[in-house]
């Protein structure tokens, strides 16, 4: 029967997916999170997951999955873990469809659509909704180990800080935000809380409550990050209130076409200028093309070519929320877009078993940096997550015993409201820096102006926020270089003689330290 | 535009309830009561009256309509927060009011404590048994797409005549997955599906549906209960 307790932070795909094979193997899981699953980012997921089903009669295979994941990566995604993700991505969609996903399928074979860096069909997608079908799934797989008492839920719970000791994390600390007491739970932990939105206000796709508190937390306290500088624009995003709203690539990847007015005609510049991968080169490229091409900044999505059964059987909630969010109507009007910070390739520094650098600390999903080196596909997010959540369960099932603690206990510690953004004294200089074209002098103005910030007014998460906004610029500042998503005026050419590595950057006795650290494997 | 927000509130759920209202510039007809949640929460925080006031509790996540972490009553419709704008939301003076959705336990201001929907989910045993293995159905694509989509929001529950909280009633954010599943799933494996159905679903239901308008999502519940029936009433004729 059961040993012992693990500590799953984050109920997106990458916990579930941890809590799942966990609870498979009859180990008990605290499933904590900010809010209930349904909630989590990973719902707002549209347009699919990656996976060389092959189905489509392209001839695809792994190898390609592979190839095209390190290519549009910039070559420094660990080789060997995208090895293992695409490998078994075919099983895990597999999987997936065990659990009752929905894909849509033809005769009940899965249809696969193109996306964004692949030159072959290897997208499997629910309309546009795959993420929170496959979630929908996940939760329901794991209720099940709910009601037999392996996994206990803690959803309304907040990430308060770690119990490390001789390099060893025993337990983790966190407040259930209805009732503000804090807990303190035993047992090793594995942190999958998504992206660092609260440093670009308004100006993400994804969730408020995915504010990069633990990452900045964990860099507060000494552990590395890695490759901080690579922030993904998607080039297809409209501004709504308080957010960006995604047009998933989706839209282009069944026939939209990228469009700029030029004296009032339309030009498809991408089309034009990439005649093998057009309208679906990959995103930092197309994001660029953008910013470069357009006059103001913004482009159009033409979608009025589409045919009619498109839109009924694979984007009719597309559709149905850009009538209501965008107020445009797709099937009859160009739909103005520009972009937006959509995926945070850097995050927390892990091995190929996502292990940190302290025994009994793992951390996957976005929150840590594995498999999309400078730059990540569409459709490889969600399963990175999934591949990620289980490779770290797996390796924590081989390392502990019976003997690992799993108290819960209530603890005192203060409570500060915060809000779910960094003051703009901080964000303003970094947005302003690390946008799609970058230059050195503009980012060390940035830095030198958020060391001269006085946080003496802030919370302390606006203290480790403002920590975690130095750490990206200098990790942005000292790639002198341009890859993947990080593009810059003054080092415009990719270097790999300096360059072609991850970048790891510590926090040590009030230092920023970095340094490149090549493949491991 | 200028408006008048008065919004329920109250300190812990020990606490009694009392009203508090903001005035609030909008700069833009798209703005939603999120918004103005958000931007609120961001100001000096000075009522109507002039007194500083703490930051409203209240939760909010995707901010498009896709997680339900901001369904409340507002002008005593339930619905989202982030899908609702101030301009729709106002009488011509400006003045809209704000609650927490009345059928759960109030956390603290607009936040409640809506844990009643997961609790039923686990006692209706709303999941695929791991080895009841299901495989891709072309023919019931759009009412499986359907079955996936509910947020667990708990507009449908606050609007029921019949839901309340350990209740027998469930409502449509139990139907709607297990609707799903009973498609999905083959007699021999959704037999005490099929049971529980009946007694936490069908039977309480009154079928007036006020749920099915109210649904943030869309859904359509009514299609999705009709699904469900047929395939209990056809599974209890062949048994
Ligand atoms: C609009 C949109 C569309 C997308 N489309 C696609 C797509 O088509 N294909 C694809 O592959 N990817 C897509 N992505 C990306 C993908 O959805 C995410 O990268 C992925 O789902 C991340 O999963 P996760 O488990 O790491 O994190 P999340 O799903 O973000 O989960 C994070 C969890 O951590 C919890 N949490 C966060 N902070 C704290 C804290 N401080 N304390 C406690 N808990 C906390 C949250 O409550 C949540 O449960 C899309 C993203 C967006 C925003
Ligand atoms: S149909 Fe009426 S009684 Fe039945 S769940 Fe909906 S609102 Fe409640
Ligand atoms: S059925 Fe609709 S209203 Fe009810 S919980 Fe689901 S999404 Fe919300
Ligand atoms: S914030 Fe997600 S539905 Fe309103």
């Amino acid at each position: 029967m059961s040993t012992f307790t693990v500590n799953v932070i984050g109920a997106g795909l990458a916990g579930l997916s941890a809590s799942l094979e966990l609870s498979r193997n009859n180990i008990h899981v605290n499933l904590v999170s900010a809010q209930p699953s349904e909630r989590a980012q990973s719902v707002m997921a549209e347009g699919g997951i990656n996976a060389a089903m092959n189905t489509m009669g392209d001839d695809d295979t792994t190898r390609e999955h592979f190839d095209d994941t390190l290519k549009g990566g910039a070559f420094i995604g660990e080789k060997e873990s995208i090895e293992g993700m695409t490998e078994n991505a075919p099983l895990i969609v597999e999987e997936l469809i065990k659990l009752g996903v929905p894909f849509n399928n033809e005769n009940g074979k899965i249809s696969l659509r193109y996306f964004g860096g692949q030159k072959k069909r290897r997208t499997a997608f629910s309309r546009s909704s795959t993420g929170k079908l496959i979630m929908s799934a996940m939760i329901d797989a794991v209720r099940q180990y709910e009601a037999r008492g392996l996994v206990r839920r803690f959803p309304h719970h907040i990430f308060e800080g770690l119990d490390i000791r001789d390099n060893g994390c025993s337990a983790v600390l966190i407040r259930d935000n209805y009732s503000l007491k804090a807990l303190r739970l035993e047992g090793p932990v594995i942190l999958a809380t998504g992206g660092m939105n609260s440093l670009f206000p308004g100006l993400t796709t994804g969730t408020t409550v995915n504010t990069g508190d633990v990452t900045s937390y964990l860099y507060s306290i000494g552990l590395p990050l890695s490759n901080l500088e690579f922030i993904q624009f998607h080039p297809t995003t409209a501004k709504i209130e308080g957010k960006r709203c995604l047009i998933s690539e989706a839209a282009r990847g069944e026939g939209g076409r990228l469009m700029i007015l030029r004296d009032g005609k339309p030009w498809y510049f991408m089309e034009e200028k990439y005649p093998e991968l057009g309208n679906l080169m990959p995103r930092d490229v197309t994001s660029r093309e953008i910013v470069m091409n357009s006059e103001d900044g913004y482009a159009f999505i033409d979608m009025t070519g589409l045919p009619s059964d498109t839109w009924k059987n694979k984007l009719s909630d597309m559709r149905e929320q850009m009538i209501s969010l965008l107020g445009s109507d797709p099937v009859k009007d160009y739909i103005r877009i520009s972009p937006g910070i959509h995926y945070f390739m850097g995050g927390i520094y892990v091995d190929k078993n996502h292990k940190t650098t302290v025994d009994g600390l793992y951390a996957a999903g976005e929150c840590a940096c594995r498999y999309h080196g400078g730059n990540r596909l569409g459709g490889n997010s969600m399963l990175g997550a999934l591949y990620g959540g289980k490779v770290a369960a797996s390796s924590i099932e081989g390392t502990y015993s019976a003997a690992t603690g799993n108290r819960i206990e209530e603890i005192d510690i203060p409570y500060e409201y915060t809000d779910f953004v960094a003051p703009s004294c901080v964000t303003d200089p970094l947005v302003s820096a690390v946008g799609i074209i970058r230059d050195g002098q503009t980012m060390e103005a940035s830095l030198r102006t958020l060391n001269e910030t006085d946080p003496s007014s802030f919370t302390e998460a606006d203290r480790r926020r403002l920590l975690l906004s130095r750490a990206i610029l200098t990790s942005a500042i000292m790639r002198k270089e341009s890859r993947g998503a990080h593009y810059r005026t003054d080092y415009p050419n990719k270097d790999d003689v300096n360059f072609k590595a991850k970048s790891v950057i510590t926090y040590t006795d009030g230092r920023h330290e970095l340094k490149y650290e090549g493949d491991e494997s | 535009m200028n408006y008048k927000i008065t919004i329920l509130r109250k300190k812990s759920s020990e606490e009694p309830s009392y009203e508090q209202t903001f005035a609030f510039e909008s700069s833009d007809d798209a703005q939603t009561v999120a918004a103005a949640l958000i931007l609120i929460n961001r100001s000096d925080l000075i009522d109507i009256e002039g007194k500083k006031a703490d930051p409203i509790a209240w939760e909010c996540s995707c901010l498009q309509k896709k997680c339900g972490a901001c369904a409340m009553v507002i002008n005593g419709k339930p619905g989202l927060a982030c899908d609702t704008k101030l301009k729709e939301a106002a009488d011509k003076n400006g003045n809209i009011r704000i609650e927490p959705l009345r059928k759960f336990p109030t956390v603290r201001d607009l936040i409640c404590d809506r844990s009643i929907l997961w609790e039923n989910l686990k006692i209706i045993k709303a999941w695929i048994e791991d080895g009841d293995d299901v495989t891709l159905k072309e023919d019931k694509e759009t009412v499986l797409f359907d079955a996936g989509r509910c947020l667990q929001c708990g507009c449908c529950l606050e609007i029921c005549p019949n839901f309340y909280a350990g209740g027998k009633l469930m409502g449509m954010s139990a139907m709607v997955p297990v609707s799903g599943m009973l498609q999905k799933l083959t007699p021999q494996q959704s037999k005490e599906l099929r049971k529980l159905y009946s007694k936490h679903i069908y039977n309480g239901c009154g079928k007036s549906f006020s749920c099915r308008d109210i649904c943030p999502a869309g859904l359509d519940i009514e299609k999705l209960m009709v699904n469900s029936n047929a395939v209990m009433l056809w599974k209890h004729l062949i048994k």
